[in-house]
C-alpha cells in the first residue's frame, strides 16, 4: 500500500524530506499551519506565540505526562500564503540544536494537495539522533495520537 | 561504541551498498563478489570485512572456501531505523486532516 507520508534521509547527510499528500483543499492545509487555535489542536502543543508573517516568531509549549513542561521556538523567514513557509525549529534545552525547516505547500486537484517538509540540521550526528528519538520517547506520544484519532472515529 | 552508527557508515559507501545488492539473491565467495567490481581484490577483502563486523554480511565455511551472505534480520533493523519516526509524523498529520475536514463543512 502506498504511504501517504514519506521520509527521504540518505545516509550522511544533514537533512531529510518528510512529503505527505492531503485529502484537503490547499487553502485549508495551509490554513492548519497558519492559525494559533488550529495549530494548537493537531500538533497537541500549547501555542504561547505564533506571527505567520515574514520576520515573526513562534513560541511552543508541551506537557508530558509527569508535568514537565517542554518548550519549543523559532523564528519565520519568509510566509507567503498557500505556497511556502520558511522558519527554524529548536526544542529547547536539548543537544538538537536549531533546525530550518523549509515548508512548500502545492495543490494537487481542488480537494488534494501536498506538503514537502525540507529539514537541515546543524550536523548528521544531531539530525540521526533525531531521527532515533522517536525509538527512545516519541512512539508513546504517537501511540496515543493513535488512540486519539481511532476513538475519533468510533 | 555506537553499532548503529557504524552500520549507517558502512551502508553509506556506495561499492558496499553494492556488495550487499550482489548477495542478496545468493551467497557468494569473496573472489566471485571480487570479479564484480574494478577495485583491487583487497580493498573488496577491507568491504567486507567492515560489513561483516557490523553483521550485515554472514560468513559461511564452504571446505577451504568462505563465502558472504546478507544477514536479512540486520538489515530489516536497518530500514526500520525510520519507521518510528514516519509513524509519529503519520499520526500528526493524520490528526491535522482530520481537524480541517471539520473546517470544510
Amino acid at each position: 500500500m502506498e504511504q501517504k507520508t514519506k521520509i527521504t534521509a540518505e545516509e550522511g547527510k544533514q537533512e531529510l524530506v518528510i512529503t505527505r499528500d492531503f485529502d484537503l483543499p490547499l487553502e485549508l492545509l495551509f490554513k492548519a499551519y497558519e492559525e494559533p487555535e488550529i495549530v494548537e489542536q493537531w500538533m497537541g502543543t500549547k501555542v504561547l506565540k505564533l506571527e505567520s508573517k515574514k520576520h515573526g516568531s513562534y513560541q511552543f509549549e508541551t506537557m508530558d505526562p509527569k508535568g514537565n513542561k517542554h518548550g519549543f521556538n523559532g523564528v519565520i523567514h519568509e510566509f507567503i500564503t498557500n505556497r511556502k513557509i520558511v522558519r527554524t525549529f529548536e526544542m529547547e534545552n536539548t543537544p538538537f540544536g536549531v533546525q530550518l525547516e523549509v515548508y512548500e505547500f502545492e495543490k494537487l486537484s481542488d480537494d488534494t494537495s501536498k506538503l514537502v517538509m525540507h529539514v537541515i540540521y546543524e550536523s548528521v550526528a544531531q539530525r540521526d539522533q533525531v531521527l532515533q528519538l522517536p525509538f527512545a520517547q516519541g512512539i508513546n506520544m504517537a501511540h496515543n495520537r493513535i488512540q486519539d484519532i481511532i476513538s475519533k472515529l468510533k | 561504541m555506537n553499532l548503529r552508527r557504524d552500520v549507517f557508515q558502512a551502508l553509506a559507501d556506495p561499492t558496499r551498498r553494492a556488495i550487499l545488492l550482489l548477495v542478496a539473491s545468493q551467497s557468494m565467495t569473496a573472489g566471485a563478489i571480487a570479479s564484480n567490481f574494478d577495485t583491487a581484490r583487497p580493498t573488496v577483502s577491507k568491504h567486507l570485512q567492515i560489513l561483516t563486523e557490523c553483521k550485515l554480511l554472514e560468513q559461511e565455511q564452504n571446505g577451504r572456501e568462505i563465502s558472504y551472505h546478507i544477514n536479512a534480520k540486520k538489515m530489516k533493523e536497518v530500514a526500520d531505523f525510520i519507521e518510528p519516526f514516519r509513524k509519529m509524523w503519520d499520526a500528526r498529520f493524520n490528526k491535522l486532516e482530520t481537524i480541517m475536514k471539520k473546517y470544510s463543512r
